[in-house]
């Protein structure tokens, strides 16, 4: 945990407050002029407005993974919904993103990885799913901004699906692939900063741009998930509001599941919260009931800062 | 981000500080002599360097003409019939380019497969230190291997046969295969190294949106090593360049390029021909020509055709700089016996 962090459950409350009881009018943070006075708090909690259809995509059953003899993570079973944000909270070492990376089935990069237990999607094995194809389903966004050396316009075309019997060696660029790739951007909120050059360097960009960048390929990739791995710890508070708005916003269309250290982001943007600790899964529940009503000693403790 | 524009300064007759130079005093004498020994070999390696440019320069361009740049050479002993070195610039650079095209394919594929598969790993740890045999083996030795593979009977096509049958060995194709062995551990080492230093996630986020291993390697780290692949070619062809031994014995020292057959470029490919190496020593007073003019005005251009290539190198490791760059630097790492130009 960082030690940096001041002790969250404090922030919390504050922060709580105004969601509880908006300070503005209802339906005030939707119009541009609003939106663009609003505050970043205010607009995610506009954008916070209850998706009307949740629906289960993923599903992980006892779940245990492990890297050599060490298992890291123990009996997990845990649904991901369409609709909703999952944040997976808790200490280094919790295994919370070990078990992200094998909703891909990312894990199996890593040497020596093994596993036990089922994830579906949409009812269907993964590990039975062409591996390609599952992790274009479900797609990732890392730690650290990690956009290809390739123009911006590249980046994103890269993650479009490939048409069998073209070859995607040299990829003409169709109005059908600049509609998708405008499409992916506007998508990230990343469109307007960069319409006009697409051209440019992806390398250029700030680290936020480069993060939205990131974000765009991955929902190029049409997925039906979509993963984020501490997508805001590299970032400043700006760049962190921006991406959490995002993130609010497009969990109608895709599922998505973040893994995050950072509590008070956790509490912002997720609907359902899942406490890992050291390889199990303590507690999960809504947002509220993990936040404000912890089942367990070890939940409170955490989210009160008493360890991590 | 924005602070380039207003670059902000202290009022002006305000004093500045600034950290005092590292003084030597105090040191002990023997980190002083080995401080004042690092300034003495760094500045007489220059001045080793600026000799061998003025020295050829002056003597080059005084003999030099632009005759000599477009002229075959004659058999002669007057200096004014023997004619150019057309045929030695043509045939360094056929042997350079044939010894490239053969070797930074071979060396990329081994690189890619050593640096990202690796299996089986003894295989891995063999081809290691084949790569290291072959960089190691002085070329001459490498020559003289050649040309027991390309006198082989059933090589014939690629170079001479005799009326008896006998195939001598010696071709273009034979120097240029024998040359890519000396490239090839450069490039292997140059794009081995870019590989290492891009860091995983690049593969992972690949990876993360349903790219296989291959396409990956294909339109992502082979695009992101292009600078290191462009670093390590360009020094093999230096070396390719320089090397007279190779050229002595599998392609014989004749004096213009000698076709086999009317193919226009295979039947080139399987004759013989000079070199711009073999030219100079031939010519020099320790070779038979006894035209050290000639000599003097060739090596001249020589080194201009290999200061040229190192300007190309660093200017796509330049290139190459925003998407990690220093691919020069590592790669003159490997070999220490030239000047590292970017300091």
């Amino acid at each position: 945990m960082d030690p940096m962090m001041p002790p969250p459950v404090r922030r919390i409350a504050v922060d709580r407050h105004p969601y509880v009881a908006p300070a503005q009018p209802a339906g005030n943070g939707h119009g541009p002029a609003a939106a663009a006075v609003a505050t970043p708090a205010a607009r995610l909690r506009a954008a916070r407005a209850p998706v009307a259809r949740v629906r289960e995509r993923m599903r992980v059953e006892s779940l245990w993974l492990a890297y050599g003899e060490n298992w890291v993570v123990r009996d997990v079973s845990l649904p991901v919904r369409q609709g909703e944000v999952l944040a997976m909270i808790g200490a280094s070492g919790s295994g919370k993103t070990t078990l992200l990376r094998s909703l891909n089935r990312l894990t199996e990069v890593t040497a020596g990885a093994a596993r036990s237990g089922r994830i579906t999607l949409d009812g269907q094995d993964i590990h039975e799913l062409e591996v390609n194809e599952l992790r274009r389903r479900v797609t990732m966004v890392f730690q650290q901004p990690n956009p290809f050396p390739m123009s911006i316009f590249d980046n994103v075309a890269y993650a479009l699906a490939e048409r069998p019997g073209r070859g995607g060696r040299r990829r003409r660029r169709s109005p059908a692939i600049e509609h998708a790739v405008d499409d992916a951007l506007h998508r990230a909120g990343l469109y307007d900063e960069v319409a006009g050059d697409l051209d440019r360097s992806a390398l250029r960009l700030s680290g936020g741009q480069q993060q939205r960048l990131c974000i765009a390929r991955a929902l190029a990739a049409e997925p039906e998930v979509l993963l984020l791995d501490e997508p805001c710890s590299a970032l400043d508070p700006i760049s962190t509001a921006t991406i959490e708005e995002l993130i609010v916003g497009l969990r109608e269309s895709v599922a998505i599941v973040i893994v995050t250290h950072n509590l008070q982001q956790a509490f912002r943007v997720a609907d359902h919260v899942a406490f890992m600790h050291l390889g199990e899964l303590v507690e999960y529940g809504t947002s509220e009931q993990v936040f404000d009503r912890p089942a367990t000693q070890r939940t409170r403790d955490y989210i009160s800062g008493a360890f991590g | 981000m924005a602070a380039t524009e207003l670059a902000p300064a202290p009022p002006a007759g305000s004093v500045i500080a600034r950290a005092p130079r590292d003084r030597t005093a105090s040191w002990p004498l023997i980190d002083r002599v080995g401080y004042w020994l690092c300034w003495a070999v760094g500045i007489g390696l220059c001045l080793v360097a600026l000799a061998i440019v003025a020295f050829m320069a002056v003597k080059g361009l005084s003999y030099l003409s632009l005759g000599q740049l477009v002229h075959s050479p004659a058999p002669s002993v007057v200096q004014s019939q023997s004619g150019g070195f057309l045929d030695p610039i043509e045939g360094t650079l056929i042997v350079a380019a044939l010894g490239t095209s053969i070797a930074a394919p071979l060396g990329v594929a081994i690189a890619v497969w050593l640096s990202e598969y690796r299996r089986p790993s003894w295989l891995a740890r063999t081809v290691e230190s084949a790569i290291e045999i072959v960089a190691g083996a002085p070329s001459v030795v490498l020559a003289l291997f050649g040309l027991l593979i390309f006198a082989q009977s059933f090589l014939g096509f690629l170079s001479q046969r005799a009326a008896t049958g006998v195939v001598n060995g010696r071709s273009f194709f034979a120097a240029g295969a024998v040359m890519a062995l000396l490239a090839l551990p450069l490039i292997v080492a140059s794009t081995r190294e870019g590989l290492a230093q891009l860091p995983d996630r690049l593969r992972e986020a690949s990876y993360a949106l349903g790219r296989t291993r291959a396409t990956t390697i294909r339109r992502i780290l082979l695009s992101a090593v292009r600078p290191d692949i462009a670093t390590g070619t360009a020094l093999g062809m230096g070396r390719i360049i320089g090397d007279t031994a190779i050229i002595k014995i599998l392609l014989g020292a004749g004096l213009t390029l000698q076709p086999v057959g009317q193919t226009p470029v295979a039947g080139l490919l399987r004759g013989t021909g000079p070199t711009l190496t073999t030219y100079i020593y031939e010519n020099s007073p320790a070779g038979e020509g006894l035209a050290p003019q000639k000599a003097y005005a060739a090596a001249f251009v020589l080194l201009l055709i290999v200061l040229g290539l190192n300007g190309i190198v660093t200017w796509l490791t330049s290139r190459g700089g925003q998407s990690g760059g220093g691919g020069l630097n590592r790669a003159f790492r490997l070999i220490p016996f030239m000047p590292n130009p970017s300091g």
